[in-house]
């Protein structure tokens, strides 16, 4: 199996990509669950103002009427103005879109922000909408049936990992 | 071994029924699901896209102001169409069956059916008649159950003291003829709670209820002390049939709940009540509207729970 990339490295090297755009109206929100922890990471590095949004997507997915509602939903939280602010949407893995199209509908139910820029830690291709990452930590090619995600450890260290979409 | 008909073949919730019989895994599952939609009926724009398209009729045959109000705004806020049908002036005062109703609404194309019914079991009835795309909410049958209620009690109660598994709850009054009683009980079982107390006189209480799970008291201030939550039913003056009580006043003296006699619970302890209150009947104006008070945000949590179990169920 191919070696992936150091997530702890492309936290780092995101974040200072990322440096010289944050303005006063820089806010950051990370998608559950593994774009929370990214985001909870670079919104610190980063010193951004506005505190940290929290998104769970689930009531805005495209697959409702096929898998239902998943359990355990977490609650969104943006804890600051939507409007006019310069958003950076901060997920772990692209893959399909499906997922930042689900955010940005759920964004603008909390308002109109000025821009929105994607981060993500690892994009492995496959797009099935007009979706791309403005900021992205590296991409991974990943085999079919498989899956890509980050892992937290106890010590709070990011890490990828590859498994089987089954398994999951 | 027969089904639970509420749930499907992979054990999902496929209708709510009553609270009975239902895992304490669902029970979580749409306590927690709730909590998320709290969070989106806090917002401006209250409202998430996930029933788009859908149909939920609200069959109500017998009044009601609150459940069905708080249901129709639960599944506006998740973007369904929503068609309230009252009853009482319509089919079934020119003779229409039950199942008759239900198959002509079908016909429309409903996906929930939101009922209440005087009859103990109707909702039961209908979910065993339905298509398998169609859900059954129960929105209170006659004596039974009225598990949305019961499950807004249980996401109150679990919002002010974040835990089950050292509480003292009471619940106080008309248990005879409360489904909420009923729901509530069978809740508060399953997720825990240590002691579980009914506090009413012997006529207001249902032959067997100690099998329940409850300590019975017929001594209000017996019953309340060191209680953390204090759970006033409402005296049902329309399902009263012969005399089981001397008079309201004669209630209120022993069974209202009073400042004086809340005391006796502990000093956080909050009061609950499913509404609408007989204000100087079963609870006392001062307390009604008083710091341990949580009856108002009871009505708002509701809407939280209903789009939580009608967006559970539609999806399984």
């Amino acid at each position: 199996m191919t070696k992936l990339p150091d997530a702890e490295k492309l936290c780092e090297q995101l974040a200072a990509e990322l440096k010289p755009r944050i303005g006063p109206k820089s806010a950051m929100v990370g998608l559950y669950t593994g774009g929370a922890w990214l985001a909870e990471r670079l919104h610190a590095m980063l010193g951004i103002k506005a505190p940290l949004g929290l998104m769970d997507i689930a009531f805005y997915r495209d697959d409702y009427a096929a898998r239902g509602l998943k359990h355990d939903p977490k609650r969104t939280k943006i804890p600051f103005e939507v409007d006019g602010s310069e958003l950076l949407l901060v997920d772990d893995v692209l893959y399909s879109g499906r997922t930042v199209r689900a955010a940005m509908n759920e964004l603008f139910d909390y308002g109109r922000p000025a821009s929105i820029s994607l981060v993500v830690l690892a994009d492995r291709g496959g797009r099935q909408l007009p979706i791309s990452a403005q900021y992205v930590g590296a991409k991974v090619e990943v085999p079919h049936g498989m899956r890509l995600t980050l892992k937290r450890a106890g010590d709070g260290k990011l890490a990828l990992s590859m498994e089987s979409e089954r398994a999951a | 071994m027969q089904r639970n008909p509420q749930l499907n073949e992979k054990g999902e919730l496929q209708h709510l029924l009553s609270i009975e019989g239902l895992p304490r895994e669902i029970l979580l599952q749409i306590l927690d699901t709730a909590e998320s939609f709290a969070g989106v009926t806090e917002r401006e724009v209250k409202k998430v896209p996930l029933l788009r398209g859908k149909s939920v009729f609200n069959l109500f045959f017998e009044p009601s102001t609150r459940t069905r109000t708080t249901f129709e705004i639960a599944a506006k806020r998740l973007s369904a169409d929503v068609i309230n049908l009252n009853i009482t002036v319509s089919s079934a005062t020119k003779g229409e069956s039950l199942l008759d109703t239900v198959a002509n609404l079908s016909a429309m194309q409903a996906d929930i059916f939101v009922v209440r019914h005087e009859a103990s079991g109707a909702p039961f009835l209908i979910a065993r008649h339905v298509k398998p795309h169609e859900h059954v909410i129960n929105a209170g049958d006659g004596r039974h159950a009225h598990p949305t209620q019961g499950l807004l009690d249980l996401f109150t109660i679990r919002h002010y003291k974040k835990d089950f598994a050292r509480l003292t709850v009471a619940i106080v009054g008309d248990v005879l003829h409360s489904r909420v009683a009923r729901s509530l009980i069978h809740g508060l079982t399953t997720l825990g709670t240590p002691e579980v107390r009914v506090i009413a006189p012997q006529t207001l209480l249902p032959a067997g209820v100690e099998a329940l799970g409850v300590r019975v008291f017929h001594d209000m201030r017996e019953g309340l002390r060191d209680c953390d939550v204090v759970v006033m039913l409402r005296l049902q003056n329309e399902r009263m049939r012969g005399a089981l009580l001397p008079s309201a006043q004669e209630f209120f003296k022993h069974y209202g709940l009073t400042a004086e006699k809340l005391a006796l619970a502990k000093r956080d302890a909050i009061v609950m009540h499913p509404g609408p209150m007989n204000r100087g009947v079963e609870i006392d104006s001062t307390v009604a509207d008083g710091p341990h008070s949580v009856i108002l945000p009871q009505v708002t949590f509701g809407i939280a729970v209903r789009m939580a179990v009608m967006s559970i169920v539609a999806g399984n």
